[in-house]
């Protein structure tokens, strides 16, 4: 295979990346910020402590989190059918990737929102800041470098979930690695495909540390 | 302004407020001293009920708060100001950011919001560094902040929770000036605890002694100066331990000011007593000088001496022998 044959295939499953890494990514933050924020706020001492609750999410979380992302992927195969329509493409890589990422992310934002010092949240709660205002001007603004260094690895972990979607036919780089540098053994293509995501996950984690340090000011 | 009738806090078998009873009147600067661990956090917590308490009432400026929902709690902790030990600053925000932060809570319309800010900044001497991120300020700027922040909201009440103890000496009296200079010109009434005698003698008109949980004394400064056996008094002006037979004079009240009259030698003269002088300590208190003098009479009347020093008006204690 020569280059120019490779070049078109490439820039159309690097577009597919991009495009099921953006949905996916899109939905784990919608999901997994709401579920960081009540890991925190119903923990005991928390804004709204829910002792039973807070248990019951964790477990979730941890379901979610110890289950292989391939027998993942498979088994909420009837659900992705439910919501898109279809198993295959884009839009149908996007579910598992966001029941995957989601409760990972939900972990780090768990983890910087813990970061932000109780002193700061009492001194709100002093000035009479309801629990809605505490956690949108103190803890998620408090926490914001720390938020983005856990997107940063969240979407460089989906990067590389979205290659492994690409067997189940979510297209995207992965997809392409497999039929034409495995099946048809083009190991040129594979080389290429690889060097491709390598460069992404760089430039993600460059891009992500840069961000997060311009916001830290601490 | 506060009273606090009953109070108690206890987290499981440690009872951190153990029935404290504390009024702190308008327009005075309270104090309340103890050694860590004594509960003055927890206490001071428990009025702004950033704490529930166990049991007791806490009332400000005539509203009792214990008695009080979640909503209406919230409203009347904006006419409530507090600073921290540590600040506790937004550092993802500037210093105008800060301040402004109350006047967010409260609604206060964007245009409002940045004059009074301003007018804030000017109030506590940081004009110039509405900008600047908190990172970039001194522990003195950093609590300036915290001042200006907790005034936003034009409060009647102040509470600080050992708002110098994390600042060096300079800076401390720097700031328990602004604090007295806020209490003058505004009336600002001030409850603050401390573990530093130091803050006490600098800024307050009463003060409380807390120790594992209780107040063990509470008062007007100068009164507790002319009550015999006062904690207070001893803490301010330590003394060797008495020495039986010895004698101690406090000048205050009535004498304060005028602790500098010859009264010794007078004693000396009039009554042919010979005065050892034991220790001895003169200090500016709530804004009086006021003293205390160990002394050993010997010979002459010294009965009568005692009995002219305490028609003088000066609090005299002869230690047991
Ligand atoms: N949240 C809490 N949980 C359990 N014990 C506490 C808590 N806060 C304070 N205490 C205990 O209450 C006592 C008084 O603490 P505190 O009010 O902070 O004292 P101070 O401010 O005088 O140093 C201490 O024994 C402390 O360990
Ligand atoms: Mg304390």
């Amino acid at each position: 295979m020569t280059w120019s044959d490779m070049s078109p295939l490439l820039w159309q499953a690097t577009g597919q990346t991009a495009q099921i890494v953006a949905w996916s990514t899109l939905f784990t933050v919608l999901f997994g910020l709401p579920l960081g924020v009540a890991l925190v706020g119903t923990d005991r001492g928390g804004l709204f402590p829910a002792p039973v609750a807070n248990r019951v999410l964790g477990a979730v979380v941890n379901v979610g989190r110890s289950l292989p992302f391939i027998v993942l992927m498979i088994a909420v195969m009837p659900v992705t059918r439910l919501i898109i329509g279809t198993t295959i493409g884009a839009g149908a890589a996007a579910v598992p990737l966001t029941i995957g990422a989601a409760p990972f992310f939900a972990r780090l934002v768990e983890t910087a929102l813990r970061g932000v010092g109780r002193d700061v949240v009492q001194a709100a709660q002093a000035m009479g800041a309801s629990r809605g205002t505490i956690v949108a001007k103190v803890l998620l603004p408090e926490a914001l470098p720390g938020l983005v260094a856990a997107l940063t690895v969240t979407i460089v972990t989906l990067v590389s979930y979205s290659a492994m979607a690409g067997v189940i036919g979510g297209g995207g780089l992965g997809d392409l690695a497999i039929r034409y540098g495995y099946q048809r053994f083009e190991t040129g293509l594979m080389i290429v495909t690889v060097v491709v995501l390598v460069v992404i996950v760089q430039a993600v984690q460059s891009l992500g540390d840069a961000v997060s340090r311009r916001l830290t000011r601490r | 302004m506060i009273k606090v009738s009953g109070l108690r806090k206890a987290y499981g078998s440690v009872v951190a407020v153990d029935g404290v009873d504390l009024h702190v009147r308008e327009g005075e600067i309270f104090g309340v001293l103890g050694q860590s661990g004594a509960g003055k956090s927890t206490l001071l917590r428990c009025v702004n009920l950033l704490e529930r308490p166990t049991g007791g009432s806490v009332t400000v400026g005539g509203r009792e708060l214990t008695a009080l929902g979640d909503r209406e709690l919230r409203q009347a902790r904006q006419g409530i100001g507090m600073i921290h030990q540590h600040f506790a600053l937004l550092s993802s925000r500037t210093v105008a950011g800060n301040v402004a932060f109350p006047l967010e809570i409260m609604g206060v319309p964007r245009g409002e919001r940045v004059r009074r800010v301003e007018e804030l900044l000017d109030l506590v001497g940081l004009a110039g560094k509405a900008g600047a991120y908190p990172a970039q300020l001194s522990g003195g700027q950093k609590q300036r902040v915290g001042i200006a922040r907790a005034l936003a909201g034009r409060p009647s009440v102040l509470l600080s929770d050992e708002a110098t103890s994390a600042l060096d000496p300079g800076t401390t009296q720097s700031i328990l000036a602004l604090l007295k200079r806020l209490n003058r010109d505004f009336g600002l009434t001030i409850l603050l605890i401390t573990h530093e005698m130091d803050v006490i003698r600098a800024v307050c008109d009463s003060a409380a002694i807390m120790s594992a949980g209780r107040i063990e004394e509470a008062g007007r400064i100068a009164d507790l100066l002319a009550r015999p056996g006062s904690r207070l008094t001893e803490e301010l002006f330590p003394l060797p331990p008495a020495e039986p037979g010895s004698v101690t004079i406090t000048f205050t009240g009535a004498y304060s000011g005028r602790a500098d009259e010859a009264v010794v030698s007078q004693v000396v003269r009039k009554f042919d007593v010979d005065v050892n002088i034991l220790g001895g300590a003169l200090e500016d208190v709530a804004g009086v000088s006021a003293g205390r003098l160990r002394v050993r009479l010997t010979g002459g009347e010294s009965e009568a001496a005692l009995g002219y020093l305490r028609d003088r008006g000066l609090l005299v204690e002869v230690a047991a022998r």
